[in-house]
């Protein structure tokens, strides 16, 4: 039998249909992969018994006619994801061994279509990072390695990006047929250029946040991984509904956003906006992005100049935004209800003891930031303007879509995966910046995707951004795929 | 802007996350390195603008207010660090 851990989601599908083999064969070959992947420290948390029973199940339906959508499709869960009776952390200490009794919406939707869980995926901790260093489990290694001049593979471990680096890792190594993850700064786009990946951050209210671990609320968004456009597009129409758990979730129906893919983009309007091109930014980079715009043009578009003047604030104003949110939502670790207890002498006490040992050093970092921002006297000065800044950014946006531009085509990031170590010493910023170009579609709420366009010099993978316009991801996996059609995918050569 | 020692010092305690004597000149340095790198908001005139309060323009959907889930006191108190009959047991905080 062919390596059944090979095959894309569409793929999967069409030979379950035919009976080819069963859920249950499709479970074992990605179980069978994973165990002989621990290296990467792609899963924090394996669920084999759950992943068998679910495949056996998905047999059974489809042996009475039911097929789901996701009909015995075995997926990895980010573990900022709550799972019922499964331990979820967000990768934190101050979680300990959390077992929610609940599931979250987006993966109760994802079990509905008939998809198994494998297990859960390595994160940085509370999604805070970009190179899934700050987990409490430790780094994820990811499965691309670089190349040397002369040609041999140099062994130095990279990081497959952040936060959602478990996911990222995982979809690229084969060792799930795609992947959760969530994307509040970049989370989903950033690693999927790092890995060669298809990463979708959907728009702000497209799929409910019920159930995943606050990040910061009014830029965390869920969205799928995989290793194709097409497979993409039909992830999330499973990821997407309208949620009354979730009073964000938007009440628009949901397309059908396969049937997307292959649609001509004759006459779409590409914006391409002169402010993405940064100091310092690899030429590969600016090569892969002018190839970009050569096969959109190709393929019938229209190429136009625009300009997003306010995209340099976006990262300096997330910083105060994320932080902002963050330390509000995190302020429910207390070490009473759930997770974690350190005792003290008093409760402030056991308060400051519990939230020392459990939050990891940028966790503390960005509660404080954001602490600091929030508190008296400063409120004005960094919350409000930064609150101004982030209209001034969507604005440019609805500009250049009330001009008529369909989606904003840019680089993905400003570099390919670096290693694991390399940004994570002294100066915070450093990492802030690897999600310069992928920031400014949070603080806009706009839906972005991540396509690969090609490999450096170093054999990495690099990835192309599509930022569209709000609730119309049916333009990004359109224009997606004509990009995945030129580049073709690109798949690590195996190692671990 | 920049954060001195004392500062440190009093957002921690406001975050509620004690911070070792030792490790609030490193602290310090971080915070500080942040907040020069957000100052470059403050070259930009918003004097006119409004801040940005919903990002999707939508009206937010209001439910009935009646009660939609309950009686599950076992679920609710299953993963406390200390519980005892689906009560939370903590610190005494009233003398």
């Amino acid at each position: 039998m062919t390596d059944l851990t090979a095959l894309t989601i569409a793929e999967a599908r069409d030979a379950l249909a035919k009976k080819d083999f069963t859920a249950l064969d499709l479970t074992e070959a990605y179980l069978s992969a994973m165990e002989k992947a621990r290296s990467l420290g792609a899963y924090v948390l394996e669920t084999p018994e759950q992943a068998r029973a679910m495949a056996a199940a998905s047999d059974a339906r489809r042996a009475k006619g039911e097929v789901g959508a996701l009909e015995g499709i075995p997926l990895g869960v980010k573990d900022l994801y709550c799972t019922e009776g499964v331990r979820t952390t967000a990768c934190s200490r101050i979680l300990d061994e959390f077992t929610p009794p609940y599931e979250s919406t987006v993966t109760a939707n994802l079990w509905a279509d008939g998809a198994v869980l494998l297990g859960k995926l390595n994160c940085d901790e509370f999604a805070m990072g970009s190179s899934n260093e700050t987990s409490r489990f430790g780094p994820v290694t990811n499965p691309w390695r670089r190349r040397a001049a002369d040609g041999s593979i140099d062994p130095t471990p990279l990081v497959p990006g952040g936060s959602s680096g478990g996911s990222a890792a995982a979809v690229a190594a084969h060792l799930c047929a795609a992947a959760t993850g969530t994307d509040t700064g970049g989370s989903i786009r950033q690693p999927a250029a790092f890995t060669g990946t298809v990463g979708i951050k959907p728009t702000y209210g497209r799929c409910s946040r019920w159930g995943i671990v606050a990040f910061a609320s009014s830029l965390d968004q869920a969205g799928p991984f995989a290793r194709t456009v097409r497979d993409a597009a039909i992830l999330l129409k499973s990821f997407a509904s309208v949620d009354p758990k979730d009073t964000t979730s938007v009440d628009l129906p949901v397309p059908d956003y396969e049937a997307s893919v292959g649609r001509s983009i004759k006459g779409k309007v590409i914006g391409i906006p002169k402010e993405y091109r940064v100091d310092g930014m690899p030429a590969e980079i600016e090569a892969l992005w002018q190839e970009g715009i050569a096969w959109l043009k190709a393929a019938g578009a229209e190429i136009r100049e625009i300009s997003l003047p306010h995209t340099k604030y976006a990262l300096p104003a997330y910083y105060i935004v994320a932080p902002a949110e963050a330390s509000s939502n995190l302020a429910r670790y207390d070490g009473i209800r759930y997770g974690l207890r350190v005792p003290g002498d008093d409760i402030t006490d056991t308060y400051e003891l519990t939230r020392a040992a459990g939050f990891g050093a940028e966790v503390r970092r960005r509660v404080m930031i954001g602490t600091y921002v929030l508190s008296a006297g400063y409120y004005d000065a960094y919350y409000v303007r930064a609150q101004k800044v982030r209209t001034l950014i969507k604005r440019d946006f609805d500009l250049a879509f009330a001009a008529g531009v369909d989606a904003v085509l840019t680089p993905a990031t400003p570099s390919s995966a670096f290693g694991i170590g390399e940004k994570s010493g002294g100066d915070p910023v450093e990492m802030y910046l690897n999600d310069i170009f992928t920031v400014t579609v949070n603080m806009a709420g706009l839906p972005g995707m991540v396509v690969p366009g090609g490999l450096d010099a170093k054999g990495l993978p690099l990835g192309l951004q599509l930022i569209g316009r709000p609730f119309e991801e049916e333009t990004l996996f359109q224009v997606g795929e004509v990009i995945e059609q030129a580049a073709g995918r690109f798949v690590p050569a195996k190692w671990w | 802007m920049s954060v001195d020692r004392s500062t440190v010092l009093r957002v921690a305690h406001l975050a509620r996350i004690r911070v070792a004597d030792a490790e609030v000149d490193k602290l310090q340095g971080e915070l500080n390195s942040i907040l020069g790198f957000v100052d470059e908001l403050s070259g930009l005139d918003v004097a006119d603008v409004e801040p940005l309060t919903s990002i999707v323009p939508i009206a937010m959907k209001k439910r009935a207010d009646v009660v939609t889930d309950g009686d599950i006191p076992k679920k609710v108190t299953q993963n406390a660090p200390l519980a005892e009959d689906d009560y939370f047991v903590v610190p005494k905080v009233v003398e």
